[in-house]
């Protein structure tokens, strides 16, 4: 299938200046080249913690932001690097939702008149007028169509969650990036905007990329996930595979770090991989791959070689020397790939010889035994003699 | 940075004579001169140099002195020389150390008066929000604000020396008597600080009442602080930033700027000096005191963002 | 953890039935708590009659969603709603906090004051804005230790280094010296997390401690406070709108719903015998991390209700899809109090408890 949106090697690098003449002394490489393509229809979401320029990422494919580097196609189209004119066109099939349903609506403006805004913006005059138009549009997304005439303020804030997916849904576009659509909002209130978005995607035929820190939420809306670190995609793949076969260490230590609400899976807790430390800067972020500061099972061609994103499951793509859960590969190219992967015990020194050797198969129990002690149980940080 | 504005004003000086074609020269000598007169102090004064030339030899001047050479005499003005004034032929300095000291009298003890007022009145004001004492104090303040100076302090003249005749009525300096010089410089105080003390009390209380919202009041009464210490120690670090800030810019620009205070109350500072200057034409002397006003106006700011660093440690790493 | 739920020592019991200033046995007995603001717009019950006990070494979750009147109740436990409310309208709070035998509401404020910190401490949410940012970590910490123990400075810092280096943070005596800012998010949290336990105190209240945080950093904090609960053996308030951080920490939960309690009980019945339609919802609505969900959500429809003007009868009645089950519209006209639901667990629902029990097992629990 023709994806919708490609992206290839993008990039944006928010330079930092100092000084009296402003001169550039570095980057805060928000995203650092990442590929991804979204088919249509599909979900795509893509998670990842603070700072991993999830946010930047959305904001450059609705060319809110113009990439440092790289290209984002729509349907065929380079629109990288075209202007307010050039956009304008593809203005109409991108749309974006934003986090803030206090901040992004404008409070002097009634909400007929933020809903119908993109029309005038576009020049478009919908059939049967604006105003039909607009109502009907509240009625989809499920606010009365006679508050036509209301101010943000006096709605909740899932309505006015609800009035930011209408006013991104006037011009019928074709792909809806949403950055963070519910985490500002309360669980029951949460899930009422879930589902409407699931309910536009059934009506409308919508493709959406769904940003968001949440696992879980994201498990649920999403069809394939990325999943950032640091500007980077580490692992990119369906939703099915992810969540039970995650294959990079960051993937992993991710899901095993949601509390599950189920207080009979406490005693599972020994499952939890703790990550110690923090994420690097993006200023400087640490060679090679940019987990090694973290990873427990990094090595010496970790921290020189950097990954790249290869299919090493058919529909899973994973940057990662070591990945886990690596014994099934069934893609031989992969298989090949990721000899390297098995070699080295956690930790341990790597040379070049080694990778071309293929070493005995391990079960994965094997080969995290010995990340356990250290990034499982009690953080490594915390084994300190205890304190009476 | 004050070299800068230094150039820049001393610039804009000479610039001005040249682009208006007024001559200095005839300005300095009077209206009915003779043509050999002008041309005689024009030599003296060095304006017959290039301009570049004429102001090295003025910045030069205030370094390390210069001589005014001409008609057979010569005049040694010592460092630091900013020349001498056309019209009453005093040595510019002299005149702005005469001045100085009233200025200063008077601005620094309005800052302490409207410090200590302005802030207690702020914060007393935020304790009690809502209550008549916010209210009758917030109503003083708005009027200290909207009320111009000149006529305050023809209000305070008119109560406390011409109906109760409290005060005296002339600048003693410090160093003769201290009752003399607190008693002259009383009025000037009060009204000065009447006006910037309600300006303070304003933002205090402003300042105050958000600081007092913030989280890290809360987790310091959740320590079990005494209210005592919430707020004098954490309460007061944050809201006195942005009020020392504000504080430290108002001094640097009254040094050089309350004219009105000044001339209200017949005090012969630099104010006064500036609006004399303006009035005579006295170049050397408009000169003088921009340059002094503005000196003020940059130390103060420096003075400020250190300030500010030891206050605030997150401006330290920036 | 979980092995605790089984000793004795309930930490919910029965609303206690004693008349008023008879001391409690339990360590934490709250009672018919209301707190309530004045405002221009009217009466805000943020807090509408709440009562429960917590026993040492136990871990109560208070869930709920915004405005439910969570945050506001560790507040008032802590005795935050009286001090430093300069010049507004006083909170009106009534009931009885027993903490350790002393009723907390009718002792002298400066008492309080100095439980405060000492034999209560508090966690909050977002580290940053909840420290001083002009102090350094390790001056504010002392500054907490000082004021309940007359120490020199020496001893106080070297207390403070101790706490730090328990807390998980590396070269406590270098960080002693730094700023707030400059810790990363999971640092300051657990530099509160030592400075509220540098007192040893017998009471922990954790308001949202880890929302703040990146999920991996949640993780840290959720298994430090674990551990420390463990050491400790102090009572820990948590209080969340994350059911997964209850499920992980709690041993019993309570549910909040506009100011009152509709359901509390011990966290497995809670989670798999809900006995409220509005646990139900929240249930429903959330999304799954272990599961491949398919199925849609179960949302609450409607909005949470305003605290100026809460429904009457049953605050829940105008979302709660069972609202016409009980017959006669009681729903709306009388407000349901907490019975007994099963071992310990109440619920404030006007269905009988065997209808309860069916739609959960037959309607609800299959779909989730």
């Amino acid at each position: 299938m023709e994806p919708l949106l490609k992206v290839t090697g993008l990039k944006k690098h928010f330079p930092i200046k100092k000084g009296l003449l402003q001169r550039q002394t570095g980057a805060v490489k928000a995203v650092d080249g990442i590929d991804f393509e979204v088919l249509p229809g599909e979900t795509l979401g893509v998670v990842g913690e603070s700072g991993c320029g999830k946010s930047t990422m959305g904001r450059l494919i609705t060319r809110l932001l113009e990439p440092t580097g790289g290209t984002v196609e729509f349907q065929g189209t380079d629109i990288s690097h075209l202007g307010v004119g050039g956009m304008r066109p593809f203005r109409r099939d991108i749309q974006m939702i934003f986090q803030d349903p206090y901040g992004s609506l404008n409070p002097r403006h009634t909400v007929g008149t933020i809903v119908s805004a993109p029309f005038k913006l576009q020049g478009v005059e919908p059939e049967g007028g604006v105003k039909k138009e607009v109502q009907r549009l509240l009625g989809l997304v499920g606010l009365n169509p006679e508050h036509y005439n209301r101010y943000p303020h006096e709605f909740s804030g899932g309505q006015r969650q609800r009035i930011g997916i209408a006013r991104a849904l006037a011009l019928k576009p074709k792909l809806v990036v949403a950055d963070e659509p519910v985490s500002a909002l309360d669980v029951s209130i949460q899930a009422q905007v879930v589902n409407l978005l699931d309910d536009l995607q059934q009506e409308l035929g919508l493709t959406y990329v769904i940003i968001a820190h949440d696992l879980s939420v994201i498990r649920h809306v999403s069809d394939r996930i990325a999943v950032m670190y640091l500007g980077k995609i580490v692992e990119l793949a369906d939703r099915k595979s992810l969540y039970e076969n995650p294959m990079h260490p960051y993937t992993r230590a991710l899901m095993s770090a949601v509390p599950i609400p189920d207080p009979r899976r406490r005693g599972a807790k020994s499952d939890r991989i703790l990550l110690t430390g923090d994420v690097p800067s993006p200023i400087a972020p640490p060679p090679g791959c940019r987990f090694n500061t973290r990873c427990w099972k990094a090595t010496d061609v970790c921290r020189t070689d950097e990954p790249p994103l290869v299919e090493l499951r058919p529909g899973q793509r994973v940057a990662c020397h070591h990945p886990e859960n690596a014994e099934s590969l069934t893609i031989p190219a992969a298989r090949q790939s990721v000899e390297i992967t098995k070699a080295p015990e956690p930790l341990a020194k790597e040379t070049a010889s080694e990778k071309e050797t293929p070493a005995a198969p391990q079960t994965p129990a094997e080969k995290e035994t010995p990340a356990e002690p250290e990034a499982s149980g009690p953080a490594a940080a915390e084994d300190d003699a205890p304190k009476a | 940075m004050l070299l800068v504005v230094t150039l820049v004003t001393l610039s804009i000086f000479f610039l001005i004579p040249k682009m208006t074609g007024s001559d200095p020269a005839a300005m300095f000598v009077g209206k009915q001169a003779d043509p050999a007169a002008i041309e005689a102090v024009r030599q003296k004064l060095g304006l017959d140099e290039p301009i570049l030339v004429q102001f090295w030899h003025f910045v030069s001047g205030i370094f390390v002195g210069r001589d005014y050479t001409g008609g057979g005499d010569s005049i040694h003005c010592a460092a630091p020389c900013f020349g001498y004034s056309f019209r009453s032929e005093q040595d510019v300095w002299s005149m702005l150390v005469e001045a100085f000291p009233v200025t200063l009298s008077m601005v620094v003890g309005a800052a302490v008066l409207w410090l200590v007022l302005g802030v207690s009145t702020g914060v007393v004001s935020a304790l009690k929000r809502g209550t008549i004492v916010d209210r009758v104090a917030m109503i003083t303040a708005l009027s200290g604000v909207s009320l111009p100076i000149f006529f305050t302090a023809m209000l305070a003249m008119l109560v406390f020396r011409t109906q109760l005749d409290w005060v005296d009525a002339t600048y003693v300096p410090l160093s003769e008597s201290f009752g003399g010089w607190f008693g002259g410089l009383l009025l000037p105080w009060v009204t000065l600080a009447f006006l910037y003390a309600a300006m303070y009390a304003r933002l205090t209380r402003a300042t105050m009442l958000e600081v007092l919202g913030e989280d890290y009041i809360r987790t310091a009464r959740a320590k079990g602080l005494p209210e005592s210490v919430v707020l004098g120690k954490h309460a007061m670090r944050s809201t006195m930033t942005p009020i020392l800030t504000i504080f430290g810019m108002d001094l640097g620009a009254l040094v050089g700027g309350a004219i009105l205070t000044e001339t209200a109350f017949s005090l012969h500072g630099l104010g006064a000096l500036a609006i004399r200057g303006v009035n005579e034409r006295d170049l050397p002397l408009i000169l003088a005191v921009t340059l002094i006003t503005a000196a003020c106006v940059v130390i103060a700011n420096l003075v400020v963002d250190l300030l500010y660093a030891v206050i605030d440690p997150r401006v330290r790493l920036a | 953890m979980t092995d605790k739920l089984t000793k004795t020592g309930a930490a919910v019991a029965e609303p206690v039935e004693s008349g008023k200033n008879a001391p409690s046995d339990a360590f934490l007995d709250v009672r018919d708590l209301k707190i309530h603001f004045p405002t221009d717009d009217g009466l805000v019950k943020s807090v509408d009659g709440l009562s429960f006990q917590l026993e040492k070494g136990k871990t109560l979750g208070i869930v709920g969603e915004s405005g439910s009147g969570k945050s506001v109740t560790s507040l008032g436990i802590m005795g935050l709603h009286t001090v430093g409310q300069y010049g507004r309208q006083k909170a009106r709070i009534s009931g009885e906090i027993w903490l350790n035998g002393r009723e907390l509401l009718s002792a002298d404020p400066d008492e309080v004051r100095k439980m405060r910190g000492q034999e209560m401490a508090m966690i909050f949410q977002d580290p940053l804005s909840a420290m001083h940012p002009y102090y350094t970590v390790g001056h504010q910490i002392v500054e907490a230790y000082r004021v309940h123990h007359p120490v020199d400075k020496k001893t106080a810092r070297k207390r403070a280094v101790e706490l730090l280096d328990r807390v998980g943070i590396p070269e406590p005596a270098k960080r002693f010296d730094n700023y707030p800012h400059e810790f990363s998010g999971g640092m300051r949290q657990r530099a509160m997390i030592a400075m509220a336990l540098v007192n040893n105190p017998s009471l922990l209240i954790a308001d949202e401690p880890t929302t703040a945080l990146d999920v991996t950093v949640q993780a840290q904090i959720l298994d430090l406070m674990r551990d420390l609960q463990k050491e400790f053996g102090s009572a820990v308030v948590i209080i969340t709108h994350d059911l997964g951080v209850v499920a992980e920490l709690a041993d019993d939960i309570l549910v909040m719903y506009g100011g009152r309690c509709v359901e509390r009980g011990p966290a497995e019945s809670v989670f798999y015998e809900p006995q409220h339609p509005y646990t139900w919802g929240l249930l429903g609505s959330m999304p799954r991390i272990d599961r491949d969900q398919t199925e849609r959500l179960i949302p609450v429809k409607g909005n949470p209700p305003s605290l100026i003007n809460i429904p009457s009868g049953c605050a829940f009645n105008p979302r709660c899809p069972y609202a016409d089950v009980p017959k006669g519209g009681i729903t709306r006209t009388q407000r349901p109090e907490l019975a007994p639901a099963g071992d310990r667990h109440f619920s404030a629902c006007h269905m009988p408890q065997e209808e309860r029990t069916r739609i959960w097992t037959e309607e609800i629990a299959p779909k989730l």
